[in-house]
């Protein structure tokens, strides 16, 4: 069980003039699956990436606390586990180049023997040592998955995880996020009711979508 | 408004003064100017010339400001403010540039010598041209304002060394270079009472125009994106 | 903080490696400026300051052919996000200005040896100068050219806008190296050329505090 937790507080995202949400707030903690739900251009990557720190809101602040000392954004790399469609990973070296790099890059030790394990469960074991060249696009998603869970995370952020993989590949996702679930806070944006229907709790982006009423000619003047 | 009265009056009045007041040997009337070795009849330039190169300075000194405090806060305001400067700064270093060759033809003989302070305005016009094609070539508002502030500060480094240092160790034909032996009329207090004054009067007059225009520009802008946003979200 | 930058520089050039697509562009780009300026001359004599000149002619511009790519290829190929969830701003620069300085020194060492043997005007008297002026050049060099090239690369304006960008900074820069070079070439003595020197240290030094203050701003979206 880890104390970690997420919270976001008065989140609001406008891209031009083009409103994404507003006044979100939320705190995730005491481990377990939490959703974000939505059409689809409904602002969920968005939300996601400002939750992993990639992108800024226009407003409001996301805190991320190991019990209660806050987490700084230079130091949030190594706490985060992130998977999305939009993930590219190093396609000139193999499966295990790439994650034996990233655990460098790091600064933490590679764990091989986690490492191994979640090649097993992931099934890529036997080309773990092939060029991610030569992946297949569901192979590629599984390779994100263990990208993202190799350091062992304490918040795991999923968007649209399901993507590229068959029908048994979710049963494994599944099961694989359920066990993780026990001892981090998993967090998963997507569209898909079997994704969803993991999670205890979820966010509809569409309740965000209210104008801003502090737009406007005042104080300028 | 009394203000812009005042302005106008002062300009005028020194308009007036740098052209016409003329140029002799041993000056006895108040608005006669002293002959100066080396310059002669073309030192009225320097009322008009000097004044665009230090507002360039000037405005690209404000641009830059207001570009770290967008990086600080994130206020779109400060870029458009930013942005404003950097287009008058633009248009003085053009004239300040041509002024300067012109004068350069008179006094030494050709429009353009490669002489520091000569490379140092054309550095600055490059620089000036960098920053408006780096914001022409980003679409997203916050972007363009952040790569292109980022820049501003980068490329303001450089400018204390191009006026500083680089005329004193580099042979130069502009006075105050590293073999000038008079130092320049101005450092040198060769100018007498009264052209000092109208000179100095020139620079403030020239100094309260920047931020006037300034002043109007900016806020065109703000008013302008403002309503766009209203406009939008109805 | 010094070995994940070193871990990212040895995968950058572990890349490089594997598909040698900078290192043969670059080295025929060497080759062609080198070439192009020996025809256009033809059989006239150069003078000495003029050789000396065109040498950092072929540097820069050799310059601008090959350093964006540090930041421009991740950009284009979306790996960016992936370095971005494994390490912080100033590991990232670390490494791609290390990768940089390493590239910097290879092509300019070659430039310097093809130049010599080419040129007969490129005659140097006082080789310490040289050596110093040489250093503390491409250090400057490097280090502006990468700061460039990160904010190039993130305004998706890939190679055309790098030399437009890079020359005014470079400028201040280059007006010394090449100062500094005619000395060493006439044998200025060194205690002639220590202001010169000096302000190249300077500017190497400033450049590197405002990158690595400013990188944040620019890595960050």
């Amino acid at each position: 069980m880890s104390n970690y937790s997420v919270e976001a507080v008065s989140l609001n995202k406008v891209f031009g003039r083009r409103l994404i949400f507003n006044n979100i707030n939320f705190k995730f903690e005491n481990n377990g699956i939490f959703g974000i739900s939505g059409s689809n251009g409904s602002g969920k990557s968005t939300l996601v990436k400002i939750i992993a720190g990639i992108i800024s809101s226009s407003s409001g602040k996301v805190f991320h606390k190991t019990g209660t000392e806050e987490i700084l954004p230079e130091k949030l790399h190594n706490h985060l586990g992130f998977v999305s469609p939009y993930l590219v990973l190093y396609d000139e070296f193999s499966a295990w180049e790439n994650l034996a790099y990233f655990a460098e890059i790091r600064g933490i030790p590679l764990n091989t023997e986690r490492v191994n394990y979640l090649l097993e469960k992931f099934l890529l074991i036997n080309r773990k040592d092939d060029l991610v060249k030569t992946y297949s696009s569901g192979m590629k998603q599984r390779l994100k998955f263990i990208f993202a869970l190799a350091h062992s995370p304490e918040l795991l952020i999923l968007d649209e995880p399901t993507s590229n993989l068959d029908a048994e590949g979710k049963e494994n996702v599944y099961a694989i996020l359920k066990k993780e679930a026990e001892s981090s806070i998993v967090i998963i944006a997507s569209n898909e009711v079997t994704d969803l229907a993991l999670c205890s709790s979820k966010i509809e982006l569409e309740q965000y979508k209210g104008i801003n009423k502090n737009a406007g000619m005042k104080g300028i003047l | 408004m009394a203000w812009k009265i005042f302005l106008f009056l002062l300009l005028s009045f020194v308009s007036v003064a740098g052209i016409a007041f003329p140029i002799v040997e041993n000056p006895i009337h108040w608005y006669q100017f002293p002959l100066i070795r080396g310059l002669e009849q073309n030192a009225k330039i320097i009322f008009f010339h000097v004044p665009t190169a230090w507002l360039t300075v000037i405005a690209f000194l404000m641009s830059t400001i207001y570009s770290v405090k967008y990086l600080r806060k994130k206020n779109l305001d400060d870029d458009a403010k930013s942005y404003a400067a950097a287009q008058l700064g633009m248009i003085f270093c053009v004239l300040a540039t041509i002024t300067g060759a012109v004068w350069a033809k008179f006094a030494w003989g050709s429009y353009w010598s490669w002489d520091p302070r000569q490379t140092s305005i054309f550095a600055l016009l490059l620089i000036y041209g960098a920053w408006f094609a780096l914001r022409s070539s980003i679409e997203s508002e916050e972007k363009r304002a952040t790569l292109s502030a980022v820049y501003s500060v980068i490329a303001f480094l450089t400018v204390p060394f191009f006026i500083f240092i680089m005329p004193r160790i580099m042979k130069g034909l502009h006075p105050g270079s590293a073999d000038d032996t008079n130092s320049g009329p101005v450092v040198n207090f060769k100018m007498n009472g009264n052209m000092q004054l109208i000179f100095f009067l020139s620079l403030i007059g020239f100094t309260i125009l920047f931020f006037w225009m300034w002043n109007i520009g900016y806020k065109s802008l703000i008013y302008k994106d403002r309503v766009n946003k209203i406009y939008t979200r109805g | 903080m010094k070995i994940k930058a070193y871990a990212l520089f040895k995968k950058d050039f572990h890349s490089e490696l594997r598909t040698r697509y900078a290192i043969n562009s670059l080295v025929m780009f060497i080759i062609v400026a080198i070439s192009v300026i020996l025809f256009s001359i033809g059989s006239e004599r150069i003078s000495q300051s003029l050789t000396g000149g065109l040498f950092w002619v072929v540097i820069f511009f050799s310059a601008m052919s090959g350093l964006a790519r540090a930041f421009v290829s991740e950009e284009e190929r979306g790996t960016t996000l992936t370095l971005q969830l494994v390490a912080s701003p100033s590991t990232i620069f670390s490494g791609k200005l290390l990768f940089n300085l390493i590239l910097v020194f290879m092509m300019n060492i070659v430039i310097a040896l093809l130049y010599s043997a080419l040129f007969d005007a490129f005659i140097i008297k006082n080789f310490a100068l040289f050596a110093v002026t040489f250093l503390f050049g491409n250090i400057g060099l490097a280090v502006s050219s990468t700061m460039i090239a990160a904010i190039i690369a993130k305004a998706g304006s890939k190679g055309t806008l790098y030399p437009v960008l890079s020359f005014p900074i470079l400028l201040p820069l280059i007006l010394l190296v090449v100062h500094l070079t005619l000395n060493s070439m006439d044998g200025t003595s060194f205690e002639q050329s220590v202001f010169e020197l000096a302000m190249v240290v300077c500017y190497d030094v400033i450049m590197l505090a405002a990158s690595y203050m400013l990188f944040d701003f620019v890595w960050n979206d």
